[in-house]
């Protein structure tokens, strides 16, 4: 799946996070949240997975965390890994 | 039996009500897809709570989602999303046919077989909230799958095009024609929230008088209405030893060769005795 334009899933309150994805030639994951000391490694994995069931390759995306539970991040980067790529499936 | 006497709506887009959504003590749970989303967020919705059912712990909880009507081609994405997700029960907005009871019953079950669900896994609660739905409510309530019929009325009232009020009079012939139709059919009768979160006297009225009519049961939009809902709709103890006293009774004369009993001078017949036993069923003692 290609991501060929940007979008954005979920928000900035409390227990969500904000995802953004851009097109990009390769890949690259950021990551902000208050607990990425504790937890960010296991975010990242979360990202890395939802990633890779969807097929994407490459594409440049962030992670604005407020504390999201795993299955919310999970959510909101699929959400906007799909909106990224609407109609290319 | 499942107990439905609190159904408690949390908005589907909202991840902190729908991580809280279990510790409230509703009976049931019904995460919204429909009306609480806005349109830009349908797909975040779904998604989202596709994968708390699959994660969240919520035991003893009846896990609901109310799709999107059967008017928006949207509706068979939220379908396999939740039966995928492992969803407990359908809502159905807007039901107002048996044809379209029969379309969702089909949809369904293409959908567990895909996920590999056991096919009629998932129940549908109807939500009927037009006029129309009002006059079919008894194809309705017969249709396969469907266990349980909640009454809209926000929905009703816009269509009927009067003012909703604290009495209630304007949906007084919809609540006894949905619950004629539910208790013939075998299913639930679920009455349309109290929508003043703040008038807590008017709500224990209001749930009152709905048990009084023979409603199993309420809607909820508010966690704040749980408890008193969920007393509202449990037998109080001088119910229950009513209850138990007809049944100790029933089982006397049964003993003795009695072909009738009274109890307290009253006596105990084929409806009083089904009564006193689906009471003491509502605590857990049958």
């Amino acid at each position: 799946m290609k991501i060929l334009r940007m979008a954005v899933a979920g928000s900035m309150e409390s227990n969500d996070a904000m995802v953004t994805v851009e097109p990009s030639n390769e890949l690259s994951v950021e990551i902000e949240s208050v607990v990425k000391a504790q937890f960010g490694d296991a975010i990242e994995r979360s990202v890395m997975e939802v990633l890779k069931n969807l097929s994407v390759d490459s594409c440049t995306l962030s992670v604005k965390d407020r504390g999201a539970l795993d299955c919310t991040l999970r959510a909101r980067v699929e959400t906007a890994l799909l909106r990224g790529c609407e109609g290319v499936r | 039996m499942k107990r439905r006497r609190s159904l408690l709506f949390v908005p589907g887009n909202n991840p902190g009500m729908v991580a809280n959504a279990g510790v409230f003590g509703a009976d049931g749970v019904i995460f919204d897809l429909e009306d609480a989303v806005a349109q830009d967020q349908k797909d975040g919705a779904r998604i989202l709570v596709r994968n708390a059912l699959a994660v969240l712990p919520m035991k003893g909880c009846e896990r609901i989602v109310r799709i999107n009507s059967m008017d928006r081609p949207i509706w068979l994405e939220d379908l396999e999303a939740v039966v995928a997700g492992g969803a407990d029960s359908i809502m159905l907005p807007k039901a107002q046919s048996r044809a379209e009871m029969e379309e969702l019953d089909r949809a369904l079950s293409d959908a567990e077989k895909r996920v590999g669900r056991e096919e009629g896994a998932l129940d549908v609660i109807a939500l009927v909230e037009t006029p129309t739905g009002v006059e079919n409510s008894g194809d309705i309530a017969t249709a396969r799958r469907v266990s349980g019929m909640l009454l809209g009325a926000e929905d009703l009232t816009a269509a009927l095009g009067v003012p909703r009020t604290v009495d209630g009079e304007e949906i007084s012939y919809a609540r006894g024609r949905m619950v004629m139709a539910a208790k013939a059919a075998g299913i639930d009768a679920i009455d349309t929230p109290f929508t003043d979160t703040d008038d807590m006297e008017g709500l224990v009225k209001d749930v009152l008088f709905a048990r009084s009519i023979g409603f199993d049961g309420k809607a909820l939009i508010s966690p704040r209405h749980v408890e008193a809902v969920n007393r509202a709709f449990t037998p109080t103890d001088g119910e229950m030893e009513w209850a138990r006293a007809v049944v100790r009774a029933l089982e006397e004369g049964e003993r003795a060769g009695k072909g009738a009993v009274s109890v307290g001078g009253k006596m105990v017949d084929a409806p009083v005795a089904a009564r006193a036993r689906k009471t003491l069923a509502m605590r857990g003692e049958a």
